[in-house]
């Protein structure tokens, strides 16, 4: 892998920038691996470089039925925190932060990770409350977060209107300074060029239509561009779980919904920090670009068709502008859709299934960008060892059975 | 935005619906002597088909009455809509 | 010529030379006509530098005359009615409209920015993810710098003034487009009797024909357009709506418009929106939106003097202007011949017309016959002059069009038309979900496979003739009527002038230039996002293959033109670059909307009061005047407490708190849900619903019950009273009464239909005046003659009827203070009556209103339970010591089983306790701070539970506060701490009640 750096780039400039190698290759399916890795999201790509990386295992394929990072991990509000409530969650989410911390340089790509600090809003005093709680608790898990009073959050972002008379007036916040947004495409390009540099094979344009059990095990997956054996696989495919599961027998407490963001038009920059509301229904941060990122709600509706109602849209942009008026002349310029995984706890499904060999990761549901690394590197550890990291013990498919759910409805930050 | 026929009062926007989810899940008669791995799957697995859908929709803003569809999850097309009682219709082939 | 600008011919155009318009530009000032826009009253003007672009802050003129525009994107307005980005060549003037360039710096003629341009050999695509990386953590001051120069316009600094509206409509058949097809399907749809919407973005209908010079049944094609309206107008069930974007196309056959309603005029009038968004649900739709031309890619492409042949041709024939004195014309295709010819019949030079193909056919011949000069199977190799074009260097293409032959010659003009086809505008075709097709010979995607009941007419569905256009709007709109059930009309076709005998395009994605492709002048691709076809090529090298990859990658297409132009030309390189066929490589999905909305159009009257509404009590507008401060909860706006005379929230609620403990409070509870339940099998329904038992409770009796979901967690709780045999009346808390209703409305209707039982809302039917304290019997006692008050007559937990104040009342002896309390039911409408005789009467007994935080202290001194404070979603009863109300014995009911799942059977769960704090200590808890053991352990900590409510009690003289402690139950007396920021609290676990807790006060 010829290294990025800014001496690279002066260097492809004299060359008139026609002698760049490949990000990654393009190989054809070999007839087996180690490990299948069926998705080519981000989570499914890092799941292979930590694979390599940590566990050193390099004869990997990821499979991928369209473009990487083609999935929701390119259609999100790419937004990174770790200010969740349960201790399981916080200490997956914190992993995944401190890993995002070094991944520009950890994978020579620029990810733009940006810590420009996340606020969630509270407009009452049940906000308020809950707010506090998770804080508090965030604290003494030794994540960073701060109560501000409405007076900070108003020097903070003085665009914000706080007003009284507003029909949900912001009564003050929480703010992870540590969090804040990168750019999602790099993310999964980052880990496809790191990857692939270890050896790992990324195969677009396959998709998996069939997963083969023998003896009760796994034995490898068929696709649309052959059979491809593997004592190992995982399944990082996020709202497609559900139909994924069904190819091995598998059932999940999943529904895959739509759910929408939206960008504006770039403007000069006005708001530097990530802005959450869940009583309102809002979250916006501005692009690097200048264009106003917001994040919709979920249709109630099951649906596989990254498409969504016009009036969920309106909705949010509704919101949006109540927080932020001088907002209300700005014009939304795409709006789009992605298919998320929703697990009944607003948790994530990390582990071992009934099939020996097979292993999922799914149900990360309206969140799943900010845990892409760390959700890597733990389903990485599964697979290698063939049982969970203790980071990802707690989000096993069995706690469906004994009840010990990980209810995070609160922490989605925005009632999705 | 999906146009909704309410069984009982005709097409209507979805913002008038609300949605149940999936249809035709029987609470266990029996549940205090099922598994907790079968109390699991009526609690929480779901089929979630890539597909036609058997789902539960609510006139929440209308007659309030709760009702079935048949429903693509790829097209969202609708197919049926039926009053709970009502045989299932059959997924087109 | 006039001060009216010196490109502006004394005729001609649909301008009203009458009503003279003045507006400003970069601070100049100027003059237009009305029926203008901003780019035609620049281009007459003779202004051609109006814009900068987004990275190279190359200087830019206007290339287009529509929604299409890359370049030329001002900020209008000023205060708080600016508005950031819009397309001169869509903003119509009015007088007094003051526009300006933007991202530029100083000003638009010198650009700071355009250093960028100067490096641009170290600034390729993707630049950014290839450096900024050293030294570690450094990336936020490199991105301080890169957010200076990022965005383009403004916003403005105050609140948007203007008002927006929705509208929701339905018709039997929505037109989008008003050109000709657009026009025919409209007409024919509505002949035949169809109720029919037609919008069209513009401010007028007529489409291509505005800016042409066809002619139909031997008349100017604007009279026929003229023609065809006025017959619809007199058609019943019509809307046309012009200014009217088409923006969305969603499940269902729902569409999304957006009217600017009064955006032409500068400020709306009084009562006038600004803008529309209409929601049409459409049983048929004709897409006729028309096609796009393409630029051409070659060398500099981008001065300003470069512009699309067809809008030259639309600003000529609409508007009256001349783009330039001396014009070359570069071309792939027949389409720009129109252009050539018009213009040199208006007067302007044309220098010459190159043209790619070597055959030129009819229409070169046409052109030659006129005199222009034909340079067939050439290319425009070069372009000179810096900030306009000066002159454009021609040489011969070779055989394979990949590069040039032979010498070059050096063409004078001042202004460079050019065409590379047209592509249609499918993108509401696609965002229905049609699959697109590819047409070799128009060089463009064309609708397929429709997914919705819709049909296609016109150039967007790759009509290139004003003939066929007409043609299928007439036919589409007769089947899409002869769809709904109307018999079909077709309407004759006019009589049309003979169309030229049409040679097909030379499609060559990237013209050939001097150097090879990113060694010499940009060619451009994406003109707003200065993506240049050696962008593409890079990114398809490095391996950014998938047109998804190449767009994120290089940008391309992601501006405010969401790539009309840039699109397919990008698709098309992609596809050389990479060896494969465009329909391989596909398109990228196409998203609203389709042009860029205003988002206080989409939130329309979903703002401030509207957002959500704000529920009130019949006393509401007491609370008011008694100076209460209030709190949202959910939509329920609740008085908070009562301050007197400047009193701190602390001292108030102190006050009140007292009042209730020994005198008497007066409480508004009309807030909490109340359903009404009838039927004979009300007591086994409510069996079922919950953890208790109701149908053996007696007529006249009241209970309390918990309810949980199917996995055994605390749902909601609350009151139920017996009414009759039949007939009882649940009470809920004010966030739940929705969701409580929906649950039980599902269960009766879907699970359990065999049971008779009917469910009615009466939540705002009532009003709920609460008395509470020692006093309370005695000022009930004032207010009511016929209920036997005595305690024996009258226990707790029972209900009595009769009048209070002389209005008909329902009683209830129940309590959420823990003190002696009545709650007094009255219609809803008599609640502000009831509550002025309760405080009369109970003067002399010193009532007191008490606020919602006033009740939490009260029903916290006494260990009630709040859901949503004590319980989370993942509370059981047993957690919070309420299992003996769980009636194992009943064989079924909602949570049963849930509840016996293994980890709800945990030992160590949480548990609801009582803390106290240090004598002498008046600070409360925080509530959610979080409890530990050994507060000087290391980080992260071991957490024990944390604090669900905390308050100062007068009544104990003392804090006190409600947790969840594991194991919390067996820990009396245990300390735990509090680690706050700054400070460590301790506090004791003690059991969860402060007051009277032998409920001596409760049934007294």
């Amino acid at each position: 892998m010829n290294r990025y750096s800014i001496f690279s780039l002066a260097r492809n400039a004299l060359s008139h920038h026609e002698d760049w190698q490949q990000a990654w290759r393009s190989p054809d399916p070999k007839p087996g691996y180690d490990v299948v890795v069926v998705g080519g999201g981000g989570h499914g790509l890092a799941t292979a470089y930590y694979l390599a990386k940590e566990h050193g295992i390099t004869n990997v394929a990821v499979l991928e039925k369209g473009w990487i990072g083609g999935g929701n991990t390119g259609r999100n509000t790419t937004v990174i925190r770790s200010n969740y409530l349960w201790d399981e969650s916080a200490h997956l989410y914190e992993k995944s932060l401190r890993l995002y911390e070094g991944l520009s340089q950890d994978l020579n790509f620029n990810i733009m990770l940006s810590q420009r600090g996340v606020v969630n809003l509270a407009h009452s005093e049940h906000d308020m409350r809950e707010l506090k709680r998770r804080v508090n608790a965030l604290r003494l898990n030794g994540i960073d977060s701060e109560v501000l009073t409405r007076d900070e959050v108003k020097r903070l972002i003085p665009i914000l209107s706080c007003e009284g008379h507003a029909r949900y007036p912001v009564l003050g916040a929480s703010v992870q300074w540590r969090g804040g947004v990168a750019r999602h495409d790099a993310v999964a390009w980052g880990l496809a060029r790191a990857a692939d540099a270890h050896g790992v094979d990324i195969i677009q344009n396959c998709e998996v239509t069939g997963i083969m059990r023998e003896g009760g095990r796994v034995a490898g997956v068929e696709t649309t561009r052959g059979t491809i054996r593997a004592p190992k696989v995982g399944c990082v495919v996020a709202g497609h779980a559900s139909v994924l599961a069904a190819m091995a027998g598998i059932s999940l407490p999943i529904e895959s919904h739509p759910l929408q963001a939206l960008v504006s038009e770039p403007i000069k920059p006005v708001l530097h920090t990530v802005v959450m509301s869940g009583a309102v229904h809002a979250y916006v941060s501005q692009s690097d670009r200048g264009e106003l990122v917001m994040g919709a709600g979920i249709d109630a509706f099951n649906s596989y068709a990254q498409r969504g109602a016009v009036n969920v849209v309106e909705h949010t942009v509704a919101a949006v502008c109540e927080l932020f008026p001088i907002f209300g002349r700005v014009r939304v310029m795409r709006t789009w859709g992605g298919i998320v995984d929703v697990c009944p706890d607003a948790s994530p499904i990390i582990g071992k299934t009934p099939v020996e060999g097979l292993y999922f990761n799914c149900g990360w549901g309206t969140g799943g960008f900010k845990a892409t690394p760390g959700s890597g590197w733990v389903f990485a550890h599964t697979i290698a060892r063939d049982e969970p990291h203790p980071l990802n013990a707690p989000f096993a498919l069995d706690r469906f059975t004994s009840g010990a759910l990980i209810d995070e409805h609160g922490a989605a930050a925005v009632a999705h | 935005m999906l146009l909704i026929t309410c069984p009982w009062c005709g097409p209507r926007a979805e913002l008038e619906f609300r949605c149940g989810g999936e249809a035709h899940i029987a609470r266990p008669a029996d549940a205090m002597n099922i598994s907790d791995a079968d109390y699991a799957r009526y609690l929480f697995m779901r089929k979630n088909p890539k597909g036609w859908h058997y789902e539960r929709w609510n006139h929440a803003a209308g007659c309030r009455r709760w009702f079935n569809a048949l429903r693509h999850t790829a097209t969202h097309e609708i197919r049926a809509t039926y009053k709970p009682g009502d045989r299932k219709p059959e997924p087109p082939r | 010529m006039s001060d009216a600008g010196d490109f502006r011919l004394q005729t001609g155009g649909r301008i009203d030379r009458e009503r003279r318009m003045r507006f400003f530009f970069n601070g100049a000032s100027y003059v237009g006509f009305d029926g203008d826009t901003l780019a035609s009253a620049l281009l007459a003007n003779g202004v051609r530098l109006v814009a900068r672009s987004f990275k190279y802050h190359r200087p830019r003129g206007i290339m287009t005359a529509g929604a299409e525009e890359p370049n030329a994107l001002v900020q209008i307005g000023s205060g708080p009615r600016v508005e950031p980005n819009l397309r001169a060549t869509q903003v119509e003037i009015f007088d007094g409209l003051a526009a300006a360039s933007q991202n530029c710096w100083p000003g638009v003629e010198f650009d700071i920015g355009r250093i960028n341009d100067f490096v641009s050999r170290l600034l390729p695509a993707g630049f950014y993810y290839k450096t900024f990386m050293w030294p570690p953590g450094f990336w936020h001051l490199y991105e301080w710098a890169i957010r200076r120069a990022a965005g383009m316009g403004r916003a403005a600094d105050s609140a948007d003034p203007d008002r927006y509206d929705h509208r929701f409509a339905h018709c039997d058949v929505l037109v989008a487009g008003g050109g000709p097809a657009g026009l025919a399907a409209a007409f024919a749809a509505a002949r035949a009797g169809a109720r029919v919407i037609l919008c069209d973005e513009q401010n007028e209908f007529g489409g291509s024909l505005l800016g042409g010079a066809e002619k139909i049944g031997g008349k100017p094609g604007m009279d026929w357009v003229a023609g065809t309206l006025e017959t619809m107008r007199w058609l019943p069930a019509i809307a046309m709506l012009p200014r009217t974007s088409a923006f969305g196309y969603y499940d269902h056959n729902l569409v999304a418009l957006c009217e600017r309603v009064a955006d032409h005029l500068g400020e709306p009038k009084p009562g006038q929106p600004r803008q529309r968004v209409w929601h049409v649900r459409a049983k048929q739709v004709v897409l006729a939106t028309g096609a796009i031309e393409r630029p051409l890619v070659f060398a500099d492409n981008d001065r300003p003097g470069t512009m699309l042949a067809g809008a030259a041709r639309t600003y000529l024939n609409r508007y009256g202007v001349i783009c330039g004195r001396r014009a070359a014309v570069f071309t792939s295709n027949d389409s720009a011949y129109a252009a050539a010819l018009e213009l040199a019949a208006a007067g302007v030079e044309i220098a010459a017309v190159v043209d790619l193909r070597v055959e030129p056919g009819a229409w070169g011949e046409a052109a030659a016959a006129k005199g222009l000069r034909v340079i067939a199977g050439s290319a425009v190799a070069a372009v000179r002059g810096a900030q306009a074009v000066k002159a454009i260097e021609v040489a011969k293409l070779g055989i394979d069009g990949a590069s040039l032959a032979g010498g070059r010659e050096i063409v004078r003009c001042d202004l460079l038309l050019n065409s590379g086809g047209w592509t249609p505008s499918v993108h509401l075709f696609s965002q229905s979900g049609g699959r697109l097709a590819y047409d070799d010979a128009l060089g463009a995607f064309v609708p397929g496979k429709a997914a919705q009941p819709q049909r296609n007419a016109g150039s967007c569905n790759g009509a290139m003739t004003l003939a066929e256009c007409l043609a299928q709007g007439f036919a589409a709109g007769a089947q899409a009527a002869e769809d709904c059930g109307f018999a079909p009309v077709t309407p004759p076709m006019p009589e049309l002038e003979p169309e030229m005998q049409a040679t097909p395009a030379r499609h060559l994605w990237i013209v050939p230039s001097l150097k090879p492709v990113g060694r010499g002048g940009k060619q451009f691709v994406d003109h707003q996002n200065d993506v240049t076809a050696a962008d593409l090529r890079m990114a398809a090298r490095e391996g950014y293959r998938s047109v998804e990859h190449l767009k994120r990658y290089t940008t391309t297409g992601m501006g405010t033109d969401q790539g009309k132009t840039s699109n397919l030309p990008a698709l098309a390189i992609l596809a050389e670059a990479t060896g494969a066929s465009i329909p391989a490589v596909g398109t990228t999905t196409f998203r609203p909307p389709y042009t860029p909305v205003t988002m206080g159009a989409m939130a329309g009257r979903m703002n401030g009061a509207f957002l959500d509404p704000a529920r009130w009590t019949p006393m509401q507008r007491w609370h008011v005047r008694a100076g209460a401060v209030f709190e949202n909860t959910g939509q329920w706006q609740r008085a908070r407490y009562y301050p007197l005379g400047g009193e701190e929230m602390h001292v108030a609620v102190e006050r009140e708190v007292r009042a209730a403990r020994t005198t008497v409070g007066i409480f508004d509870a009309s807030t909490l849900g109340k359903i009404d339940i009838k039927g004979p099998d009300a007591g086994k329904f409510l069996d079922l619903i919950y953890t208790n038992s109701f149908s053996k409770l007696a007529v006249g009796r009241c209970r309390y019950g918990l309810m949980l979901r199917e996995d055994g967690y605390v749902f909601d709780d609350g009151v139920t009273v017996r009414l009759g045999e039949q007939h009882y009346l649940m009470h809920t808390t004010t966030g739940n009464a929705a969701p409580v209703l929906m649950w039980l409305e599902d269960l009766l209707q879907m699970e359990w239909t065999e049971l008779k039982v009917r469910l009615t809302s009466v939540s705002e039917q009532f009003a709920v005046v609460t008395l509470s304290g020692p006093f309370a019997r005695k000022l009930l006692a004032e207010l009511t003659d016929d209920i036997d008050l005595d305690p024996k007559a009258f226990p707790f937990m029972s209900w009595r009827t009769g009048a209070a104040a002389g209005i008909p009342a329902r009683v209830l002896r129940v309590s959420f203070t823990g003190d002696l309390s009545f709650e007094i039911q009255v219609r809803a409408s008599y609640g502000i009556a009831l509550w002025h005789a309760a405080l009369a009467a109970g003067e002399k007994y010193g009532v007191v209103p008490y606020g919602l935080e006033a009740m939490h202290v009260l029903r916290a001194e006494k260990g009630y339970i709040v859901v949503g404070h004590e319980t989370d979603g993942t509370t059981t009863p047993h957690d919070l010591g309420m299992g003996g109300m769980v009636a194992d014995a009943k064989p079924d009911f909602i949570g049963k089983r849930g509840l016996r799942r293994a980890d709800l059977l945990r030992p160590d769960r949480k548990q609801l306790v009582g803390l106290r704090l240090a004598d002498g200590e008046r600070r409360p808890l925080p509530e959610g701070a979080q409890l530990v053991d050994d507060p000087g352990q290391p980080i992260p900590m071991k957490m024990e539970g944390h604090v669900s409510s905390s308050y100062y009690s007068p009544t104990v003289g003392a804090p006190i506060a409600l947790a969840l402690v594991k194991n919390g139950r067996a820990r009396l007396g245990e300390t735990l701490y509090a680690p706050l920021p700054g400070r460590t609290a301790a506090a004791m676990v003690v059991a969860p009640c402060f007051f009277d807790p032998d409920g001596k006060r409760l049934h007294g």
